[in-house]
């Protein structure tokens, strides 16, 4: 086997860790070699200091600049409720990405024009923070991009995706802001034509939308969750299943093409 | 060259296991270890054998998910060995492993007696170092943990395999046992060429804010340095029942706790629930090692175990 190590732990610097909504943070990290190697979907093994809390916590890529990425996660359980306490300037011990991010290929480049097409991103709760560095990636490939967010009751990141030049859609189970219900009810009350769907939440909305998505005949990329173990692809601890049997969430994923998942498992 | 000026001590840290040297003692616990995912990490050469994830003579799917659950001071995991198969591994698999200069220790599970034949009887012809046999897995509905846990059961299935395998074989144990060292006995009397210990402990945790077990499995292997005080007295329990060679696991963190295990009797160790924590932990542990060996003056791993007083 040719030995190719090309992933690492590092040790980085905090630059901001600020809570943007109840129990959600944003953390700005200082990493040149992750965000230089990185693509939207991606997601960083964040190590917690606890000596009793060893497990990373898989955090997705929210945005990514030339020096810096930035995470944006909820306070889940211990280890992420250390990391809300962490201060600008404070060292933090995370992988280098890891995982298959969006495929940002040719197939979704063409349009029934040959201009670059409209697609749509579709997020739920925590699943909106990957959608931001992808619609960046999108705008930049020329595509338009409709963003389609759903909360249950506080939204969070929308300033993220007002500052870009994406059409946003927002809903609240509550009805506290934009649309009262899920982005699912949202996309059945105002179907609006997309050539591409890109999507990540929870598993009943992925399943949900790749079902919309089958009927329109249009193609689906999700991005699963898995309570993950080592993530980074040695324990077998988060496996989905598709319709070539099990794959690892962290290392064959966690994007993959809505189609190809067993959502009936 | 002046008094003191210490000599760079040139430590020799291989170990014999049935006969095999390896060229340190530190290897992979079976499932927690992927070539391909381990590779992109570190020289995979460094180590000192690589145990593979249990083998089986079909493909198993493997539990339903959630699978793993942090605890304190560790973890649980209901992986249930999901594998290709040992038709797949063959072809896949091995010949990757083949190519690396370590010792390759397959694991083989099963559900039945003819389960595990089969896998044997299938790497016959491969190049592998040695078997470990695990008859100790706590996530599987049958077989697995029920060849381990009594002693009959434990030496028919090991003089079954000693039949069938060309490799020497090592018996993996399990913790979930009263005594732990008549089941070592068993095996050693049925002509195991060594006993590796120990697996994981049956635990279970229950998530009070969703109100539902963590696992789907609802029970998993404990595993992890809140183990290790369990893990170091089996091996020492072990070391004082049986001859043959053992190699030790259950929490090891440090370079430190590698020589614990040495001292406890372990002859090798396999580095698991580390490497999940931190992916480069078996290297980094092999260097904590020679730098505790450094400290002491020890020059051999025999030093260590020599070392012990256990008045």
């Amino acid at each position: 086997m040719v030995a190719i190590m090309i992933k690492k732990i590092l040790e980085e610097r905090i630059t901001s860790n600020q809570k943007i909504a109840e129990g959600i943070y944003r953390m700005t990290i200082y990493a040149p070699e992750i965000a230089q190697n990185c693509t939207p979907g991606q997601f960083v093994n964040l190590y917690p200091r606890g000596r009793h809390t060893l497990l990373p916590r898989p955090i997705s890529l929210c945005k990514i600049e030339e020096e810096h990425i930035t995470l944006v996660y909820g306070i889940v359980g211990q280890g992420t409720q250390e990391f809300s306490g962490y201060t600008q300037g404070q060292g933090i011990r995370i992988s280098t990405a890891q995982g298959n991010g969006f495929d940002l290929g040719p197939n979704i480049k063409k349009s029934e024009y040959g201009v670059a097409g409209q697609v749509t991103l579709v997020g739920g709760g925590l699943g909106v923070p990957p959608l931001v560095a992808l619609a960046e990636a999108l705008i930049k490939q020329g595509h338009r991009v409709r963003v389609i967010c759903g909360f249950r009751a506080e939204p969070f990141l929308i300033e993220a995706f007002t500052t870009l030049d994406v059409s946003l859609h927002v809903t609240t189970d509550s009805g506290d802001y934009g649309f009262k219900g899920t982005v699912m009810d949202y996309i059945r009350a105002y179907p609006l034509s997309s050539e591409y769907y890109f999507a990540c939440g929870p598993k009943p909305m992925l399943s949900e939308l790749t079902a919309y998505c089958r009927q329109k005949q249009v193609t689906l990329q999700v991005s699963m969750e898995e309570r993950m173990g080592c993530g980074y692809g040695a324990c077998l601890g988060c496996v989905c299943k598709t319709k070539d049997g099990n794959k690892k969430v962290c290392s064959d994923g966690p994007v993959f093409l809505g189609e190809e998942v067993d959502w009936h498992a | 060259m002046p008094e003191n000026k210490r000599h760079p001590y040139e430590q020799d840290l291989r170990v014999t296991i049935a006969g095999i040297t390896f060229k340190n003692p530190i290897t992979t616990a079976s499932g927690t270890f992927s070539a391909k995912e381990s590779g992109y990490f570190y020289d995979l050469n460094e180590l000192g054998a690589i145990i593979t994830k249990g083998v089986s003579s079909d493909s198993w799917e493997g539990n339903k998910t959630p699978r793993i659950a942090e605890t304190y001071g560790g973890m649980l995991n209901a992986v249930g060995l999901q594998n290709p198969g040992i038709d797949d591994f063959i072809a896949k698999e091995l010949p990757q492993l083949q190519k690396l200069d370590t010792k390759i220790i397959v694991n083989v599970a099963g559900k039945t007696l003819e389960d595990y034949y089969t896998v044997v009887e299938k790497l016959w012809h491969e190049k592998v170092d040695l078997l470990e046999i695990n008859i100790s897995c706590p996530n599987i509905k049958c077989g697995g943990i029920g060849f381990g846990t009594s002693p009959k059961m434990a030496a028919e299935i090991t003089k079954g395999i000693k039949k069938r395998a060309r490799q020497p074989i090592i018996i993996k144990l399990t913790p979930n046992v009263t005594d732990i060292t008549e089941i070592a006995k068993a095996v050693e009397t049925e002509g195991a060429d060594g006993v590796s210990l120990i697996n994981t402990l049956l635990g279970m945790k229950i998530d009070v804010h969703t109100r539902k077990p963590a696992l789907f499995n609802k029970t998993g292997g404990l595993s992890g340095p809140a183990i290790k005080p369990v893990s170091v007295r089996m091996v020492y329990q072990v070391r004082r029942a049986v001859c043959i060679p053992i190699i030790g696991l259950g929490g090891i963190m440090t370079g430190e706790d590698v020589a614990e295990f040495i001292m406890a009797g372990a002859d090798a160790v396999s580095i698991g629930t580390a490497a999940l924590i931190d992916p480069l932990a078996p290297i980094r542990i092999k260097n904590e090692l020679i730098a505790y060996m450094e400290r002491y003056h020890y020059k051999s791993i025999k030093e260590i175990r020599d070392g012990f007083i256990d008045l």
